[in-house]
Formats: C-alpha cells, sequence, structure tokens
C-alpha cells in the first residue's frame, strides 16, 4: 500500500462528510413528504432556490445562519406551493414536481446574477481530529454544525415517526387515505404541512451548498442532488436513519472524482465525478425488480 | 321477560338524493344489548340509514333518538362521542402499522408524544376483557381478513362505543371466518356491551345470529320484528315485495334451441383462498336471455371480467357450440362474441377519442374501414352516423370525445357497436343502470331484438325487474357460484329471495 490509497481514502472520507450534509437534508425533507403519500421531485428546485437565498441573506446581513433560516423559509414556501397544488383533484404531484424544479432553477438563476462575483460569510466548522496534528488528517475531518444537526434531525425522525402523535398521523396519511379520511383527518392538509416541512430541510440542504462547501454561489450548483434524493431515500427504505448511512455513501461517490484528482490521477476524470449518478442508476434499477411489501408507504405511486 | 330499553329510536326519517328519495319516513326502534339486523334489496336504504346516524349525511326530515333523547350527529367524531360506531364494508385499517398503532390512532386524542411502555399495558388491559385475542404487535398486512374485520371491531370497542353498525361486515370473509366474527359479535352482546346494528343479505347470518330484523324496501320501511317470528319465505316476501312480472316485451316462443354458450366450472380467486368466482357452471342457448340474478359483489363483475378478456380464469372453461373459446380479438371476431360491461364509459371506452372512433373499436382494422394499414376516417364517421341515427345516440357530431356524452348515450352509443355487426353471443351487465325511464324503454327493447333474432344473451343485473321482464331462464348467483335456476314462467319470488340471500 503506499501512500497515496491513503491520501486518496483520507479524502473520500472527508469529501464523505463535506458532500453528504446537503445529500441528508435533502434526503430527509424528501423522507417526510413521502412518508405522507406524496413524492416531490421539486427539491431540486427549492434546494437551488435556498442556495440563491441563503447565500444572498448571508451577504447582506452578514450573519450565515440567518442565510440558512432564510433558505429554510422559501423552500418551505415552494413545498407548501406543491402540498396545496397537488390537493387539488387530479394534479399528478410527479408532474408538479419537475414544474417546480423548472420554476426554481429559473428563479434562482434571474435573481442570483449578481451574487455570482461577492463573497458571503461562510458558516463556521470545527475538527474532530483533536488527536491528530497531520494537517491532512485534520483537514479531512473539519465537520461543519449542519451535519451534526443533520444527524439529531435523522435520529428526531426516525423516533418522531414512531412516538410522536404528528408521526402517526403522517404515517396515515401516507399508508391509507381512506383510512385517515375516515379517522377524522385531513389527509390534505398532512400532506401540505409535511411537504412544506421536506422543503424547509432541502432548502437549508441547497443553502450549505452555497454558505460551506463548495461555498459560492453558481447557477450548476445543486447539479441534481434535489433529484438523487428521491433514489437514496427508496435505497434508505423510507428510514431517516439509513438516510444518513445512504447520504454518507453518496458523499464518498461524490467525493471520489475530486478525491483521485487531488493525489494526482487525471485518467478518467469526469467519469469518476459520475460515479453519485451511476449509484442512482444502480440502486433504481435494484429496488424497482423488488417488490417487498410493507416498506414503501402504501399511498406513493412508484 | 325484562324490560327492553331503546338504544336508537329514528322517527320520520326522510333523505333525499337530487331526485331520488332514498328514505321516505322510515321509523325504527332498535333495542339495547340487541343484534338487530337490517334487510333489504341493494338500494333499499339500508346505507343511508347507517351514513344518517354517522353523520355523514344529514336527514331532511325526522330525528335520532339515543336513549330516549334526541341527538344531533353531524360528522363520525359526534357518533363516536354518543358511543356509535361502524365498521365499514372495506377495511378501515392501515396495513404497515402494528394493531396497537392501529388501535391508537383511531383515538379522538393521541398524546403528543407517546409512551409506548403505559400505552402498552393500557391496551394489553383492554385486549384481557375482549373475548378475541389479537397481537398487539403483528402488523396488520400479516393478520388473515377475519382478523382484520376482528380489529375493526375491537377498535370501535377501544373508542367505547356502545352500538356498532357494520355494513356487511362479512362479504369479505369465508364462511368459516364470517361465523368466528359474527360469534365474537353475538358474545359481546349476549354480555352486555354492545348493541349491535348489522346491514346483511344473508339468511344464514340474520337467522343464525340476530334477534330482531327490519326490513327496507324502497326507501320505506317494509317490516320487521322479532327473527324468530319469521319464517325465511315471509323475509324474502317482506324484502322483494309482490313484483308485478312486467313482460310486455315481444318475443318469439323459442323452440327447442341448441346450446350455445356455455361455461364449465369457472373458478378465479383473488389471492390464494379466497375464491371470486367458484366453480361456476351455466349454459345458454341461442335466442335465449339467461338472466343472473344476485346481490351484488358475489362474483357478477368478475364473471363479466372473464367472459370479455380482462381476466384470466384460474381453471375452467367457456365453450361456444361445444368449441373452447378463448377470448382474444380473434376469437371474438370470429365467434361474434359481443359484450356490453358495466359502467362502460370506464370498461369499454376510450373517453378522449371520439364517438365515432369509440364505435370504430371493434372494426376499424377490418375492410371496408382500412386499407393497407391506414384507418379511413372517412368510412368509419360515415358509418358512425348510420349507428348514431339508428340507435338514436344524441351527440353534437361523430367527432365529440364520447366523455362528453350522458351515461344514457355512452350506453348506447356503445350498444351500437356491439351490435353493429352480426350478433351471436352478447354478455351484458347492468345495460339500464343509472338511465332514465326513455333509455331503459330504449335499451330494454334492443335487447330483446337481438334475442328474437337468435342471439345467445347474458345478462346480470342488480335489477330484479329487469331481469323478470327480459329473461327466459334465471339464475341465481351467490358467493361465485351459480346456485339456482328457473325458467321465469315457474318463478316463486319467495323462493328468488331465499336463494339470492344464499339459502
Amino acid at each position: 500500500m503506499d501512500q497515496n490509497f491513503w491520501l486518496i481514502l483520507l479524502a473520500i472520507i472527508g469529501g464523505a462528510i463535506r458532500v453528504s450534509t446537503p445529500f441528508l437534508f435533502v434526503s430527509l425533507g424528501e423522507c417526510i413528504t413521502e412518508k405522507s403519500g406524496r413524492i416531490n421531485l421539486g427539491h431540486e428546485g427549492s434546494m437551488i432556490m435556498g442556495a440563491m437565498v441563503g447565500y444572498g441573506v448571508s451577504l447582506f446581513t452578514g450573519s450565515a445562519w440567518l442565510g440558512i433560516l432564510a433558505a429554510g423559509c422559501i423552500g418551505s414556501l415552494f413545498g407548501l406551493f406543491h402540498g396545496w397544488i397537488c390537493g387539488k383533484k387530479g394534479v399528478n404531484d410527479i408532474a408538479m414536481g419537475i414544474a417546480l424544479i423548472m420554476l426554481g432553477t429559473g428563479l434562482a438563476f434571474f435573481f442570483g446574477k449578481s451574487l455570482i462575483k461577492p463573497t458571503a460569510p461562510r458558516l463556521d466548522d470545527f475538527s474532530l481530529a483533536w488527536w491528530s496534528s497531520v494537517p491532512q488528517i485534520t483537514q479531512a475531518f473539519r465537520i461543519n454544525w449542519l451535519f451534526i444537526l443533520g444527524i439529531i434531525l435523522a435520529v428526531v425522525l426516525h423516533y418522531g415517526f414512531k412516538y410522536s402523535r404528528w408521526g402517526m398521523i403522517v404515517r396515515v396519511a401516507g399508508e391509507n387515505e381512506e383510512a385517515g379520511l375516515a379517522l377524522g383527518y385531513n389527509v390534505n392538509k398532512i400532506r401540505t404541512i409535511s411537504s412544506a416541512l421536506g422543503t424547509f430541510l432541502s432548502g437549508i440542504g441547497g443553502a450549505y451548498l452555497s454558505l460551506y462547501y463548495p461555498g459560492s454561489w453558481n447557477e450548476g450548483l445543486s447539479s441534481g442532488q434535489g433529484l438523487m434524493a428521491v433514489a437514496l431515500v427508496i435505497f434508505a427504505r423510507w428510514k431517516p436513519m439509513q438516510c444518513f448511512v445512504a447520504s454518507l455513501l453518496f458523499g464518498g461517490a461524490g467525493a471520489l472524482g475530486p478525491a483521485l484528482q487531488g493525489a494526482g490521477f487525471s485518467y478518467g476524470y469526469y467519469l469518476f465525478n459520475a460515479t453519485p449518478y451511476i449509484l442512482t442508476l444502480i440502486i433504481i434499477i435494484t429496488s424497482s425488480s423488488k417488490k417487498e411489501s410493507g416498506v414503501a408507504p402504501a399511498e406513493l405511486e412508484i | 321477560m325484562l324490560p327492553m330499553y331503546p338504544a336508537i329510536t329514528l322517527k320520520n326519517i326522510s333523505k333525499t338524493f337530487g331526485t331520488v328519495k332514498a328514505l321516505k319516513h322510515v321509523s325504527l326502534n332498535i333495542e339495547q344489548f340487541s343484534f338487530h339486523a337490517l334487510m333489504g334489496e341493494n338500494g333499499a336504504g339500508k346505507s343511508t340509514i347507517a351514513k344518517c346516524l354517522m353523520g355523514f349525511y344529514k336527514a331532511e326530515e325526522g330525528e335520532i333518538l339515543l336513549g330516549g333523547k334526541e341527538i344531533s350527529i353531524s360528522n363520525p367524531k359526534d357518533a363516536h362521542k354518543s358511543g356509535i360506531g361502524m365498521v365499514y364494508q372495506h377495511f378501515m385499517l392501515v396495513d404497515n402499522m402494528t394493531v396497537a398503532e392501529n388501535l391508537i390512532i383511531a383515538r379522538d386524542t393521541i398524546p403528543a408524544l407517546l409512551n409506548w411502555r403505559k400505552e402498552k399495558n393500557e391496551l394489553e388491559e383492554f385486549m384481557k376483557e375482549m373475548p378475541f385475542q389479537l397481537n398487539l404487535k403483528a402488523f396488520v398486512r400479516d393478520l388473515s381478513a377475519g382478523e382484520k374485520q376482528k380489529l375493526e371491531i375491537l377498535k370501535m370497542l377501544y373508542l367505547k362505543c356502545k352500538i356498532l353498525i357494520l355494513d356487511e361486515p362479512t362479504s369479505v370473509l369465508t364462511p368459516g371466518e364470517a361465523d368466528e366474527v359474527l360469534s365474537f359479535l353475538k358474545n359481546l352482546v349476549d354480555r352486555k356491551l354492545l348493541t349491535v346494528i348489522i346491514i346483511s343479505h344473508k339468511f344464514r347470518e340474520i337467522f343464525g345470529y340476530a334477534d330482531a330484523v327490519s326490513v327496507l324496501r324502497k326507501g320505506k320501511y317494509a317490516g320487521g320484528g322479532k327473527v324468530s317470528d319469521f319464517s325465511k319465505a315471509e323475509l324474502a316476501e317482506l324484502m322483494l315485495g309482490n313484483k308485478v312480472k312486467e313482460r310486455n316485451q315481444v318475443r318469439n316462443s323459442q323452440l327447442e334451441a341448441p346450446v350455445k354458450l356455455q361455461l364449465k366450472k369457472i373458478f378465479n380467486e383473488e389471492e390464494a383462498g379466497i375464491p371470486i368466482i367458484d366453480k361456476l357452471s351455466l349454459s345458454v342457448k341461442k335466442g335465449e336471455i339467461y338472466g343472473v340474478a344476485g346481490v351484488s359483489g358475489n362474483g357478477q363483475k368478475r364473471l363479466v371480467e372473464i367472459l370479455s378478456g380482462q381476466v384470466k380464469a384460474n381453471s375452467g372453461k367457456i365453450l361456444i357450440d361445444g368449441r373452447e373459446y378463448n377470448p382474444v380479438r380473434k376469437s371474438m371476431k370470429k365467434e361474434q362474441f359481443h359484450c356490453l360491461p358495466e359502467e362502460p364509459m370506464k370498461n369499454a371506452c376510450v373517453p378522449e377519442m371520439s364517438v365515432a372512433e369509440n364505435m370504430a373499436l371493434r372494426y376499424y382494422d377490418h375492410n371496408p374501414f382500412q386499407s393497407k394499414g391506414v384507418v379511413k376516417t372517412k368510412v368509419i364517421n360515415r358509418k358512425a352516423e348510420d349507428l348514431i341515427r339508428d340507435f338514436n345516440v344524441k351527440t353534437p357530431t361523430p367527432g365529440t370525445p364520447i366523455k362528453a356524452l350522458s351515461g344514457g348515450n355512452v350506453q348506447r352509443a356503445i350498444l351500437a357497436r356491439e351490435l353493429s355487426s352480426e350478433v351471436e353471443i352478447l354478455v351484458i351487465s347492468n345495460p339500464c343502470f343509472g338511465l332514465d325511464f326513455n333509455a331503459i324503454a330504449d335499451i330494454r327493447a334492443l335487447i330483446m331484438q337481438v334475442r328474437n333474432r337468435g342471439a345467445a344473451v347474458l345478462l346480470l343485473s342488480e335489477d330484479l325487474d329487469e331481469i323478470i321482464e327480459l329473461s327466459d331462464r334465471i339464475g341465481v348467483i351467490f358467493n361465485g357460484s351459480i346456485i339456482y335456476e328457473t325458467p321465469v314462467e315457474e318463478l316463486s319470488m319467495s323462493i328468488l329471495g331465499e336463494k339470492m340471500a344464499g339459502h
């Protein structure tokens, strides 16, 4: 084993931590939405809007955390819209999601033009590698507070779906609309709120991209992560804790290209950059071939 | 005998839907801790009563008294508060949740955070008092249909319901499971925990379990009392009334005609062990209308799906002139097999396509409607114009999408398509459902014409009047098989009623 191998491995681990955070947020967001019985492909749109608005607010207020909050709020507007429209008779949630991707990217491009140049305050981080003085290691283990927040959120959701009233009601909406109605719940409202909550998270995921890593605003920032989240949630079997594991995996796959480049590999660079997309494809194919009962929420049309 | 208290009294209840009077001054008295059966034909108003009690509908007239006091129920939650619960025909359970979770979510108030240990203890305590046990940790998807139905009942008891309405609770169960569920209910009634109002068509269940019975006919209270005071024949007649045999259709007498269509032991199951069509056999002669009577949900819909080629039977044979018939397009054409399924807009139309195109679906790929693989729109439109005129279809133009037509005109258009060429066999299901008087007369006359021209007609209908008016022979379908056959001339209403109730 030469030193290169360890360098690449370290870069992948570090990359996984950095790259996984937006995956984690957007997949938890999608998980909440899907648990309530709807698919929102529009997370891509709310992510890119979150990235733009988060960056802008951070720039003008000087506080990255205010930027995060604003990103979540603009994201949840998208979710509210999706939930509201999809509650109408005959509206298809998939088509509506695609429309929101286009709306989100379009709006973000339009309003974000002036944000490409300036530098906004970034989110702080700290190193988890207090035990090491090797710069590569301390660098690799630099962790952002959002990463920690994401883990806490995954744990909260994991228990929340089972142990809270809200979690139970969301699951009823996602599993059997008729039963929910017969129990006297407003299934539409539950789904709309879940959808808004979900896009709140994907908005934050987007802001992470512009405010921490890569850490600037440009138009190609989200690069399909909001869409990949759908595959990721399927892979995680709609379990929040597994969303975390899956996010690390996707993060690691996303870090593979840059890590190899950093180690001096130039051959096949673009191919390695495509790893997350290939992973998505593999997951979609393998998960659609076998139908396990009782895993996917029954009201989902997938 | 102990004095009995009324649990629920309905006084003079009337309910109208549009122009249809679903309930006309119905008064009922249901005694406390009784097992009360509500009987009647389809559309007699049984479910409407149940829905008024649950607050889904508001009666325009009359009052509901609970234990002697008038109450007002405007939604299911109000009903629950008054101790009235309902078990629906279909399960209202969440498959991917456990039994315990399903009980918890049914509650009107759920704490924001659940203390599962405490909840489990309480649920176990509750279960101990029940005459039937279910594993609280089991997922509902792993329960049998009988267990699911019991869970529905447990759920209502858990909500502290004292009066339970069940809408055909055994229609999804096997006879064995049905007995289990009914004795479970009977046990609760005997222990004075529950008053049961059960909507049922099945004599076996009513004579086996119920104390009292009320019969509705066409939205009116037709009679009732203690079950032991009735014989099956009396109850059947009460339910069906004295139907005047309206047989004013012109029919040419049938001589000894050969058998045209024969079904041999057709068997079809939804999942293993739950047959929908159970070794059904029947035969239809040339120039004969064979009417299949029965309470809806006994396999009629599936039988049509099998004959029309929408569903493949697990076993059994369809024979035409003694030869095996496989319902694919080619043999349909060859045997001149035609079908008008129920809800033709859903089962026999492409709603977005025009009337002319829908009419052409049977013949567009034959000469002269095509040449060398190219469909000739002009010829198709000309043919459509003829059919529209002959069958009196009211459509703005032949090019209008068929979904814009009224129900009766869709029915006419599809019937026109099916009868546009020679017909040897016609399978027809609920042809007049939801149509107005004139349309009904037209369509029945058309069916009779087809018969008189020598076709074998299999008519399935929930409307007994229609069956009696049109058929030469009647078969009763129950639980997926024909359990009784009779020529119309020898028909006895009381026997027919008993057979339809599965006796």
